[in-house]
């Protein structure tokens, strides 16, 4: 990657920042997002993101299904989390999710368009980066 | 059909203890009798916080928040929101402290977190410089570098009135400018990222999630006071932390927003880390700069101040992880925004790594001035299995205990002080009431013995007779005259230590002994330990309430209780290792603890 000027880092961060938002909002893309801080792999976020791997394998209809990591949310007591964000759905974060909750993710809210009870936990806060851009 | 509305219900055991069962079920039986099955899903969801005000429910995707729901409300909240789309305003959360968050930012706020450190922790991916500069990122090292002078980025953090995250409360700006106003051929940026405090782990979670506002700080900073090269000093214990940081220095070097003449300006800035090896005491700057000279890590008085005499003798600036993480956010939204936030002597937020017998323990921001209560039972869930909050520890070894009495002070650098205890880099610490008080600061004390590093003598003498003290008191044979002894040694530790380590270290004693003497006392003159944590003051007997079911006998680990079945049972003192768990087990009450 060449070094950006002032230009390149403006363009790059428009066309990113249109990507993220038409991830969050209309795009066809659904987003599993994997908290992998420190607590979440010690609550055994690595399993989990290995059994979205393999739940989703061979299922055609979920081809869009993009699986990311992020950082900690701070939901440490409920680790570890998942953040699914698919269209036509509202955003959810899931907490204690574990292999067979992972598996009950993938069967119940990407495929049957409901969400999975007991596991459904509340973003802590506002964000304040996207509050501005509207 | 498909479904429109998510209802989620609390499930949490607070709610649950508010009757969220009852109400789960009556709007379940409501959106079968109204015929909208096919329109909502009532779904039953983890702690929302909030439980004080609980049954709390959320509707999604419009985002409704209601508080205090009862079973007779689902009639009307499903006829009304579920199927005209209508919410039922009564039930909304409505309070003071939302509105006047609501004038700082144009979101609809419920939640008490406020979040600008923790901004993009959990939202983007750590390791993708892409996503961060998606969100805004490197837009303030650009209006830096081509839209602000040295001088207006110095008025603009002195406007928001940031001040360090690090425990002091140094107003930053100040730092800043020190440094800036000392001419030297080079001049050097270190981020404290050496978090020691147990319990607590902002910093490493702020790196882990979001590396690259570190990077970005740290290059605004070394711009604004004319440094070219930055170091970040982190334990080699995160391991985590460090890979997401080197793969952030490389993404950053890579696209030109660190090195030579960043994004085309005449600003050139690098950034190394240096791995510290963990030890507490290299957290105070003096100490952390021969660490990284490859010296051994011990303080140095000051004056001179590092923002004169650091790194090999140039002037250094010397800021931890989180006010670092605020600097990008201070920039581009102005001072003026983020003063805003906050009481009157500090602004912005406070991030604190919420743990102790707390239902959900965990990373939380807030806004300075938010109360203790708000923080352990609206975000925190309240106390774990319905015990009574004894008191918060602030500050970890630095800091001291906030007991129940002053939950409702608004947390600042100046109320936490003034109550004895300190802000300190954010740990929190719930206690309740089966912890002693006495047995804690034996821990603490205990680590600062520890971490001392034994350069000068009041820290390394008075630490280590004060942990005496408390071994004596702790195992029946304090004595009257302990408790003064206590306090003259502190005095003396925190007059004469040389770094902020032995000075801070009698703080969590000196606390304690101003809120909970009687508990002290009762160790001393009672020879009793009133929590039952402190196993040579405890003695558990079986009264004869016992009906002989042999639970106690079953639970213990050590095998010391005997007795005929239906025939009353005996513990065996000598070898009775006092783990309580006869007490826990016992369905009759009657084992006693004393």
């Amino acid at each position: 990657m060449a070094k950006l000027t002032l230009d390149d880092l403006r363009k790059l961060r428009e066309s990113k920042s249109n990507e993220m938002e038409r991830r969050n909002v209309d795009g066809k893309d659904i987003s599993v997002i994997i908290g992998m801080g420190t607590c979440g792999i010690a609550a055994g976020a690595k399993k989990t993101f290995d059994t979205f791997v393999e739940a989703l394998a061979g299922k055609p209809e979920l081809k869009t299904v993009v699986i990311r990591q992020t950082g900690c949310m701070g939901l440490c007591y409920a680790e570890p989390t998942v953040e699914v964000v698919m269209p036509g759905m509202p955003t959810v974060i899931y907490g204690n999710v574990g292999p067979e909750v992972a598996r009950k993710i993938v069967q119940e809210h990407l495929l049957n368009r409901r969400l999975v009870g007991d596991h459904v936990f509340d973003k802590p806060a506002a964000d304040i980066v996207k509050s501005r851009s509207k | 059909m498909a479904i429109k509305t998510y209802v989620l219900v609390c499930g949490g055991t607070a709610c649950e203890s508010t009757k969220s069962r009852e109400l789960y079920d009556a709007l379940v039986r409501e959106l079968r009798e109204q015929g909208a099955e096919n329109d909502a899903q009532i779904v039953k969801t983890g702690c929302f916080g909030f439980c004080e005000k609980g049954p709390v429910v959320k509707f999604l995707p419009d985002e409704t928040f209601y508080v205090n729901v009862a079973a007779a409300d689902a009639k009307e909240l499903i006829a009304e929101h579920v199927i005209k789309g209508r919410p039922v305003k009564r039930l909304m959360y409505d309070s003071e402290q939302s509105k006047k968050r609501a004038k700082i930012d144009d979101i609809q706020f419920y939640q008490k977190q406020f979040r600008i450190v923790l901004r993009n922790c959990g939202v983007i991916n750590p390791e993708s410089i892409d996503e961060y500069i998606a969100r805004d990122g490197y837009k303030a090292l650009e209006k830096v570098l081509f839209e602000m002078t040295p001088e207006q980025v110095l008025k603009e953090l002195e406007i928001s009135g940031l001040r360090g995250r690090g425990g002091a409360g140094f107003p930053t700006w100040k730092k800043w400018g020190f440094c800036r106003d000392v001419k030297s051929d080079q001049k050097y940026m270190i981020c404290n990222a050496d978090e020691g405090d147990p319990g607590a782990y902002m910093d490493r979670s702020t790196i882990e999630g979001d590396p690259h506002s570190i990077l970005e700080a740290m290059t605004i900073a070394g711009r604004t006071i004319g440094a070219s090269c930055g170091y970040v000093y982190i334990r080699a214990e995160y391991p985590l932390a460090i890979r997401r940081l080197e793969v952030a220095i490389e993404q950053a070097n890579a696209y030109g927003l660190l090195g030579e003449k960043i994004l085309g300006s005449d600003f050139s800035f690098q950034i190394e880390l240096r791995l510290g090896a963990g030890a507490f005491v290299c957290g105070e700057e003096t100490a952390l700069i021969h660490s990284i000279e490859g010296s051994r890590g011990m303080p140095t008085p000051r004056p001179p101040f590092p923002a004169v005499k650091g790194l090999w003798g140039k002037p250094t600036v010397i800021n931890n992880v989180e006010t670092l993480a605020n600097i990008p956010v201070v920039i581009l939204k102005g001072g003026g925004w983020f003063a805003k936030i906050g009481t009157e002597t500090s602004k912005g937020t406070k991030v604190f790594a919420l743990t102790g017998k707390i239902n959900n323990s965990g990373l939380i921001e807030v806004p300075m001035g938010t109360t203790l209560r708000e923080i352990i039972f609206d975000i925190g869930g309240g106390i774990r299995n319905n015990r009574k909050f004894k008191a918060a520890q602030t500050g970890g070894p630095s800091g001291g205990v906030i007991p129940e009495q002053f939950l409702d002070t608004p947390i600042d650098y100046e109320n936490l002080a003034k109550l004895g205890s300190i802000m300190g880099s954010g740990g929190l610490i719930v206690m309740d009431e089966d912890d002693c008080m006495v047995d804690v600061n034996k821990f603490y004390l205990e680590f600062t013995v520890d971490e001392s590093c034994g350069k000068c003598a009041p820290c390394r003498i008075g630490g280590k007779s004060m942990s005496l003290i408390l071994d004596r008191i702790t195992a029946g044979n304090g004595t009257d005259a302990d408790m003064p002894k206590l306090l003259e040694i502190g005095k003396a530790m925190s007059k004469a230590s040389l770094c902020g380590l032995g000075q801070t270290a009698p703080n969590p004693v000196v606390s304690t002994l101003r809120y909970f003497q009687d508990e002290y006392l009762a160790h001393i003159r009672d020879r009793k330990c009133p929590a039952g944590k402190c196993k040579d003051l405890v003695h558990y007997l079986i009264t004869d309430a016992c009906i002989g079911c042999g639970v106690c006998a079953r639970k213990c680990p050590v095998n010391c209780i005997t007795g005929q079945k239906r025939g009353k049972h005996v513990i065996d003192q000598t070898k009775c290792v006092k783990c309580g768990e006869c007490f826990k087990a016992c369905k009759f009450s009657a084992i006693t603890r004393g």
